[in-house]
């Protein structure tokens, strides 16, 4: 098929969209023995045409159009711009077969390169997740639960301004420090623990320490949110009960806020998968993150149709994996939104 | 035997004296009731005995063991909070069994006895559904229960009926003191309601500012009341305050702003001090004369069928209450007009300021 045929669909599709959201209105379905109005009667002709038209551009032009295109073009072969819209811009999987075999066409070798990285990036962000919630779970409870009002607003504080700092920023600070002659390094020395520099970039920790502070700030709020609405009688009630600490957690508190632990654990985990500022700055030479790759299709080798292809990948592979433990947890995604 | 002791007890927050110096014992088996105002420290007690809240002095004594150092989850009590506090992502049947999970009692025993706590709060059939699908009085049920698992030596409740509506309340007053009695556990319960501490109560402590103004049983504190505090706050009661002019036998005249009025002087006091003259309304009589007489204008008549309480504009502006048993309601004056109370020394009371 050829690819151009593609775009009178994309630009027909608000319109069809807005017919969509119209006809959904006038026949909204209502509760039986219930006289409840209209959706236009309630709202006024003006006001329901402006709500109809608005949440259709905003959802459209911001989130689905952009992502529809970002689509169509991975399924586009990369052509020198003379010969985009002629006979051989035509749909392919080249730029899914090159993520697998490392070429357009030939599939003997493997790509290992990239399918590492990309399954190291989702093992790691998983990882960062995980122990952002080991992390934040007792300063959240600590927050939501113990303080005095006074001392929660001071932690509140402290916990922000940190990122009034912008995050290439915060990565150059952490590379200073982290760097063979950075600060960390020095005290280590001086203090006799090692007589060697250790190497945290090059291993890796500056990365995952990057990455595990850039988004630690989401877990708190997510976890604090829902223990804060824990009734801090029902605490009580347990240790009345004569439950030690640990089971009081583990039976009535973590139970309790599932639904946050897993937004704050969704939101760290996408963010990390999709991060690039910290990747870029705090990875080392031997470092395999996977959105400095996809950032390399667009700019370094300046194949947008390849890119289109890899962001797909990585963020089909995010999505899927968090349905999945969602799923596993037994929540729906309309619970951790709340 | 006492099975609760509480001895010399303060609990301060900060400069504020939430209970100041209590002492008290609790016999085994007792129905014992704390009755108060808001804030005048009753809670501050049952969360020193529970172990939530550490006394700034003093001790408190559980079965002859002090309790101090021993926390929450480690005593022989257990309690209902105001809230309930139930476990809402539980079902009935585990609620209950919680505390003996907690101590890993074997899911065959446990089972068991939570099988007998739903037969004994009637709720046999409840025992698979959430909490939030219960009605007030289940849950309430459910709580004791839950509190009962565990077999403690003193249940303690915190105002467990305030958030239920009026019928219900009386309703569980009932089952509450039949519960007590099945299970012969001792309860420590905690009122500002003086109906529901009047109606379950084997004795009640009169709590006021952090001080135990009066302990004895619902006759005591209501037919004789210690202070002018337990007088007004247990019951509705005339108050005339004034100052002591003689002294004749066990009674004495008091000189107050409504004139001179004679009543009981139980409390021996002297010429010259201040005092108090209670009487309350059910013992005033309508248009007739007596030991003691007040006149002033008819302002209100509040029929409530078996009773009707009488409001008098005595000059000073004040108001004074006479509740009459019957129906004498037509015979009350129209409102405005100008009407008289009487009543028998023997009936009215003197306590100090």
């Amino acid at each position: 098929m050829l690819s151009s045929a593609g775009h009178p669909f994309i630009f027909i599709l608000p319109f069809i969209a807005i017919v969509i959201f119209w006809v959904m209105a006038k026949f909204e379905p209502k509760p039986v023995g219930v006289t409840q109005k209209s959706f236009f009667e309630r709202n006024g002709v003006p006001v329901a045409i402006y709500l109809i038209v608005a949440v259709t551009f905003w959802s459209l032009f911001m989130i689905v159009l952009p992502q529809l295109f970002m689509v169509e073009m991975s399924f586009r072969p990369k052509l020198p711009q003379i010969e985009i819209g002629g006979p051989k811009d035509l749909y392919t999987f080249e730029n899914y077969h090159y993520f697998i075999y490392g070429s357009t066409t030939i599939s003997d070798a493997i790509n290992w390169v990239h399918i590492k990285a990309f399954f190291l990036t989702i093992f790691a962000s998983l990882l960062i997740a995980i122990f952002n919630l080991a992390l934040c779970y007792p300063l959240a409870f600590y927050m939501a639960q113990v303080a005095p009002a006074a001392r929660v607003r001071f932690f509140l504080l402290l916990l922000i301004a940190p990122y009034w700092v912008n995050e290439i920023l915060r990565a150059f600070a952490l590379r200073i420090m982290l760097s063979s002659n950075g600060l960390i390094n020095k005290i280590l020395i001086g203090s006799g623990v090692v007589d060697q520099p250790v190497d945290f970039i090059g291993n890796d920790i500056a990365l995952y320490a990057g990455l595990g502070y850039a988004y630690m700030l989401l877990m708190i709020f997510s976890l604090y949110n829902t223990i804060e609405t824990l009734d801090h009688a029902q605490i009580e009630a347990a240790r009345d009960l004569g439950a030690p600490w640990w089971h009081i957690h583990t039976f009535i508190v973590i139970p309790f806020i599932k639904p946050g632990v897993a937004s704050g654990c969704t939101l760290v985990f996408m963010l990390s998968a999709g991060s690039l500022a910290a990747p870029l700055v705090l990875s080392g030479p031997r470092s395999l993150w996977f959105t400095p790759i996809v950032y390399d299709r667009f700019n370094q080798a300046f194949n947008w149709p390849q890119g289109a292809a890899y962001a797909l990948i990585l963020l089909i592979a995010c999505v899927t994996f968090v349905l999945f433990v969602l799923r596993l947890g037994r929540l729906s995604l309309g619970e951790i939104a709340k | 035997m006492a099975d609760v002791e509480i001895d010399c007890l303060t609990v301060q927050f900060g400069s504020f004296t939430a209970v100041k110096d209590v002492s008290l014992q609790i016999r085994q088996g007792e129905f014992f009731s704390f009755l108060g105002p808001s804030g005048c420290g009753k809670t501050t007690i049952l969360r020193t005995i529970s172990g939530f809240q550490d006394p700034t002095n003093g001790a408190v004594r559980i079965g002859g063991q002090d309790m101090s150092g021993i926390g929450p989850n480690q005593r022989p009590t257990a309690l209902i909070f105001q809230n309930l506090a139930l476990f809402p992502l539980m079902t009935v049947f585990e609620n209950i069994g919680y505390g003996l999970r907690v101590r890993g009692v074997p899911k065959a025993n446990r089972d068991r006895k939570v099988d007998e706590l739903l037969h004994l709060t009637a709720l046999s059939d409840q025992g698979h559904k959430k909490i939030e699908e219960l009605s007030g009085g289940q849950k309430q049920r459910v709580a004791i229960a839950r509190a009962l698992a565990v077999e403690p030596k003193v249940l303690l409740l915190d105002e467990p009926l305030s958030a239920l509506d009026l019928k219900l309340r009386q309703y569980m007053r009932n089952e509450l003191r039949a519960i007590q009695r099945r299970v012969g556990v001792t309860f420590i319960y905690i009122t500002h309601d003086q109906g529901e501490a009047l109606t379950m109560s084997d004795r009640i402590a009169v709590m006021n500012r952090g001080k135990i103004e009066q302990v004895g049983n619902g006759r005591d504190v209501y037919e004789y009341p210690q202070t002018s505090f337990v007088a007004s706050f247990v019951g509705e009661n005339n108050g005339f305050s004034g100052t002591i002019t003689k002294i004749s036998g066990d009674q004495a005249e008091i000189e107050t702003s409504v004139g001179r009025l004679v009543g009981l002087n139980k409390k021996s006091l002297v010429v010259g001090a201040k005092a108090i003259l209670f009487i309350r309304p059910e013992a005033m009589q309508c248009g007739a004369q007596g030991e003691n007489n007040l006149s002033g204008i008819a302002a209100d008549a509040a029929y409530e069928g078996m009773t009707t309480h009488l409001t008098m504009k005595v000059h000073d502006g004040s108001s004074i209450i006479a509740t009459l048993t019957g129906a004498p309601a037509l015979e009350f004056p129209p409102q405005g007009s100008s009407v008289s109370f009487a009543f028998a020394t023997r009936d009215a009371l003197i306590l100090p300021v």
